[in-house]
């Protein structure tokens, strides 16, 4: 069993190392900040494999990550705003829709 | 039987992972990675912990999993509409 | 196969902390900076030091990286560079870094072979008052260096206050925050405070006789008050407030305490006799995750300052 987890979390950490590459590349910010998300979720995963092998005192520290699994995110958000506290979802009135072909090309 | 349960569970979610970080390389904009990492990621997380919980000595360990899956799912909803926001905020003032 | 474990870990760590230092632009090297603190935290797991994974995990991955995104936000609002000019190394800086790390790897090998604490610990856990060793080592056995770091954080947070301006000094700390009312982040500041304050405290809790204690469960209650102020659910509070400075310098006052107490029962200037010593660690660990969490919390906020003043 041990072998066999010990696989699926070598899995996890190779997909989130190709994952970096997003995080290397952006272009946006916003494709950055996805790679740390996804780095959040394949730590989680990991931490959950390594439990039944180091000792379930690792879902702590899974525990203690999910809790700030979005933090950076929302710290993001807040300091890319206009005056440092806002809320993207306040000026929806300012977003408009995309074009039908163009836009979606940032690739 | 819990020993296969963890195997199968918990390699169906590696291949979600695997998926997931596929697509965040593959798609061609910002809005359909955030599909494939927010979706597919978290969904091979939900697989990874129900495979883990078979292997648990305690119920505490299972009610442990699954409240960190929540916690997960709670940050992944909202780190991917705030991220989209700010994708389009930025994509707009350009 | 698990050596094939530790060889990707390690091999993603190096990778991502070259990223950190190689790659151009402030942003790319921030979400990398996070991504080395997840990895290292997991590495800790691997090594079997848990109390170190999870500071790893809610210091390293968590207000780190928060604090240094505030950082580069307020850098380009106020439109200094935040950028180096591109195709030029900044060479005192460099040759800095490098004779720091030159002293670190000469120190390392200078030091004499670490031996496990294993026989030394085992015989004297017994009289530490907690089962957890680290916890022992931390509040018990070294209780210096644990009293000095509580003050050293006081200090950093007074300096960083030093930066306020005069006439903001009245305000309240950081910037002022708003959100959509009914909003993801606001339902998002409304869900997570309840679950991160019960897993704070159970962290400090279980540091007695399980990895956990003050820094870690203090530090998960900073995340959650910080959340709570950045989805304006919370006002955040005044430098003049009276009971938050009191609560800031709680933890170092209620360990200087039990130190003095040591010394008046004849055991010494920190050195906590065995009859009192679960007690005495107990009350310190709550003293000092109060101090931690508000001390970490204020240093992510920020000096007060007035957003609509530029």
């Amino acid at each position: 069993m041990t072998a066999w987890l010990s696989f699926v979390a070598v899995g996890v950490l190779a997909s989130l190392g190709a994952a970096l590459l997003r995080v290397w590349r952006g272009p946006g910010r916003a494709d950055r900040m996805m790679g740390a998300q996804l780095a959040g979720t394949s730590g989680v995963a990991v931490l959950m494999l390594l439990a039944p092998v180091e000792g379930w005192a690792a879902l702590d520290v899974a525990l203690t990550l999910s809790l700030f699994g979005a933090l950076a995110a929302v710290g993001f958000v807040k300091a890319v705003s206009a005056d440092g506290g806002g809320d993207p979802e306040e000026d929806d009135e300012g977003i408009v829709e995309p074009p039908p072909a163009g836009g979606a090309s940032d690739g | 039987m819990g020993d296969l349960a963890t195997y199968a569970f918990t390699g169906i979610g590696l291949v979600f992972f695997a998926a997931g970080s596929a697509g965040l390389l593959r798609f061609p904009d910002v809005f359909s990675r955030l599909h494939a990492l927010t979706k597919a990621d978290n969904l091979g997380l939900g697989f990874i912990a129900l495979g883990t919980s078979f292997q648990a000595g305690s119920w505490r360990d299972v009610a442990l999993l699954a409240l960190i899956w929540g916690l997960m799912l709670l940050a992944a909803a909202t780190v991917s509409q705030l991220i989209a926001r700010d994708a389009l905020r930025e994509r707009d003032g350009e | 196969m698990t050596l094939a474990l530790d060889a990707t870990l390690c091999g993603l760590i190096v990778a991502v902390a070259l990223a950190t230092v190689l790659g151009r632009g402030v942003f790319r090297a921030i979400v990398f900076f996070i991504v080395y603190g997840l990895l290292l935290s997991v590495a800790w797991v691997r090594l079997g030091a848990v109390d170190v994974a999870l500071a790893e995990a809610a210091i390293g991955a968590g207000l780190t990286g928060v604090l240094f995104l505030a950082a580069v936000g307020k850098l380009a609002r106020t439109g200094a560079e935040a950028e180096p000019a591109p195709g030029r190394p900044h060479l005192p800086a460099a040759l800095a870094c490098a004779g720091l790390t030159g002293a670190l790897a000469w120190a390392w090998f200078a030091l004499p072979e670490p031996e496990r604490p294993g026989s030394d610990l085992a015989a004297a856990l017994p009289r530490a008052g907690v089962e957890n060793p680290v916890t022992a080592v931390l509040l018990n056995f070294r209780a210096w260096d644990t009293l000095l770091e509580s003050i050293v954080l006081l200090a950093a947070l007074v300096g960083l206050w030093l930066l306020a301006r005069d006439e903001d000094w009245h305000d309240r700390l950081g910037l002022p925050q708003h959100v959509r009312p009914g909003g993801v982040m606001e339902s998002f500041g409304r869900l997570l405070p309840p679950v991160g304050v019960l897993v704070g405290i159970y962290l400090v809790y279980i540091g007695a006789d399980r990895p956990g204690g003050a820094f870690q469960g203090g530090t998960v209650l900073a995340a959650v008050g910080l959340v709570a102020a950045l989805a304006g659910l919370i006002r955040t509070p005044r430098v003049t407030g009276h009971l938050w400075r009191a609560a800031m310098v709680v933890g170092p006052l209620v360990f200087l305490a039990a130190g003095v107490a040591g010394a008046a029962l004849g055991a010494g200037f920190l050195t906590l006799p065995e009859p009192i010593a679960g007690g005495a660690i107990f009350a310190i660990e709550i003293a000092l995750a109060s101090s931690i969490a508000v001390t970490l919390a204020f240093l992510v906020i920020g000096p007060p300052e007035r957003g609509h003043r530029r």
